[in-house]
């Protein structure tokens, strides 16, 4: 006999952890937009609401562990929910980074305007575009968007790249702005990490739909 | 050189002796295998009728020895009745009848001169629900099968039934009580008692219909704990309505369906570990996550 209402609790967890990654998108979006904004109250409330990110986080992982543990989930069902215990914490952290962002925004505060972000906001929208990917491979099940999302990675680390080329060129010619470039570079380091996490996401999308366990993008060092 | 299949061939697994057929992809056909195991019993093409109906159709597998392979489906798809063709069982239902060869240590079971109730020896079978002989003592009852060994020796009989309980893991709290009635028991440990007697006459494989079905949560975990000690020295082949315990006891797992024709089939065979996370036919994953059945 079919379990409807297994599958109704399935699915209910599927769009919560979507709810989460919205949220967590808004927060690297906006985590962005204030630093650009130099809007210090914004990065307070993005760091302030970022509990109740932690919390949901930690919320959906009862959940699955109570499905595991009711339910003896199976096959792609059982795949899903071990995914989704890992997916969320990588969602859960793509949101400390866009708190990391925030304090960062907020430790510059004292620095006057104006405020060169070299390819920073590149680096976001590039790091969104591979979230956007991720969780949309997640909710439809994609596992060619998937493995995307994982080779996407390297243009990311390439904007980084540049983006510490342009500090240190900046940091040679004056001294003077050496604390304001070093705050970047952490700026960089948030987002290049979020694609790092958008690739685990990934793998583990290819995981769910193929039962297939790799490491897309091995460390080179 | 031996045919492949042919009975003087099994004992050994080699690439030779594996045929993919319509309804199996064979262990080392799928590469799943690391290292070559020994066959205790092949399925070969086997197809059982009730009658003129067809029960389960053309089903060949392999079943390695020192293990417990699982049979899962939906009611209907022919697994008891394939577990009944493995000891020759089927036939003495009314109308039964079975095509194929089951050969067991490069012996086909169903060649012409077998002695069934040999084959039943050597093939023991534990049903779904206990049935210690209802007059006999427990110490009867496992020693039942012995009097058609012609074992007469009290002292072996002896011997026979404390290591059979033993194995059964009876025996520490039936020792006192050898000449209590078996039926006084309770039903895991009657199931048990049935277990000690199938294996008393020392067969090769041990069939279980469905063994946990009539038991409570406890008995049935100390029934799924035997089944892997049993493993060490005896091949098991179990059928399960129940998948967790399919996952949890054994080593290969073999989902069957009936199909639009009614009858049976093989669908997959597979590592139950595989069959688990990872099924390869979208039926079998359907029939396990719930989605029909």
């Amino acid at each position: 006999m079919p379990r409807e209402a297994y599958h109704r609790d399935l699915t209910a967890l599927h769009d919560r952890t979507l709810a989460l990654a919205r949220r967590a998108r808004r927060a690297v979006d906006e985590s962005v937009h204030a630093l650009r904004a130099v809007d210090v109250d914004w990065s307070r409330r993005i760091d302030h609401d970022d509990i109740e990110i932690n919390n949901e986080r930690l919320a959906i992982e009862e959940r699955c562990i109570a499905l595991i543990a009711a339910q003896q989930p199976v096959a792609v069902d059982l795949r899903r929910l071990a995914s989704t215990l890992f997916i969320t914490g990588e969602i859960e952290r793509i949101a400390d980074h866009a708190v990391g962002i925030a304090r960062i925004n907020l430790m510059m505060a004292t620095e006057p305007p104006p405020r060169p972000l070299s390819y920073i906001p590149s680096m976001a929208d590039r790091a969104l575009a591979m979230f956007d990917d991720a969780i949309k491979a997640f909710d439809e099940d994609d596992d060619t968007l998937a493995r995307h999302v994982c080779q996407s990675d390297d243009d990311l680390d390439r904007l980084q790249d540049r983006v510490y080329a342009d500090v240190i060129e900046a940091m040679r010619a004056d001294a003077n702005v050496v604390e304001r470039n070093t705050y970047l570079l952490w700026a960089a380091h948030n987002l290049e990490r979020i694609g790092d996490r958008c690739t685990n996401i990934g793998e583990r999308v290819v995981y769910t739909v193929t039962g297939e366990m790799t490491d897309t993008k091995p460390s080179t060092f | 050189m031996n045919e492949p299949g042919s009975p003087a061939a099994i004992g050994e697994r080699s690439p030779m002796d594996l045929r993919p057929t319509q309804t199996m992809a064979t262990p080392n056909a799928n590469g799943d295998d690391k290292a070559p195991k020994r066959i205790a019993l092949r399925v070969d093409h086997i197809s059982a009728w009730y009658g003129n109906k067809l029960a389960v159709s053309d089903i060949t597998l392999d079943v390695d020895a020192h293990s417990v392979t699982a049979l899962i489906g939906p009611s209907g798809c022919g697994k008891s009745t394939l577990l009944r063709c493995m000891n020759r069982m089927h036939e003495v239902t009314p109308r039964g009848r079975v095509e194929g060869k089951v050969i067991l240590e490069g012996e086909d079971i169903y060649g012409a001169g077998t002695d069934p109730t040999r084959v039943r020896q050597r093939i023991g079978m534990v049903f779904q629900k206990p049935n210690p002989f209802p007059t006999m003592s427990i110490e009867e009852n496992v020693a039942a099968g012995l009097r058609f060994m012609s074992i007469t020796s009290k002292s072996e009989i002896a011997d026979r039934v404390e290591n059979s309980l033993k194995a059964a893991a009876l025996w520490d709290e039936v020792k006192n009580d050898l000449k209590k009635p078996g039926i006084a028991l309770s039903g895991g440990q009657q199931q048990r008692l049935c277990i000690a007697r199938a294996i008393a006459v020392e067969p090769e494989v041990v069939l279980m219909d469905e063994p946990c079905s009539a038991l409570d949560p406890l008995a049935t975990l100390k029934v799924e704990d035997l089944m892997r000690t049993l493993a060490v020295k005896y091949t098991i082949v179990i059928v399960t309505h129940n998948m967790q315990q399919a996952a949890r006891v054994s080593d290969r797992t073999a989902f069957m369906l009936a199909g639009e024709g009614g009858f049976g089939q093989l669908i997959e065979y597979r590592p139950t570990d595989e069959i688990f996370t990872n099924p390869s036919d979208k039926r079998t994953e359907d029939y396990i996550t719930g989605r029909f059945g």
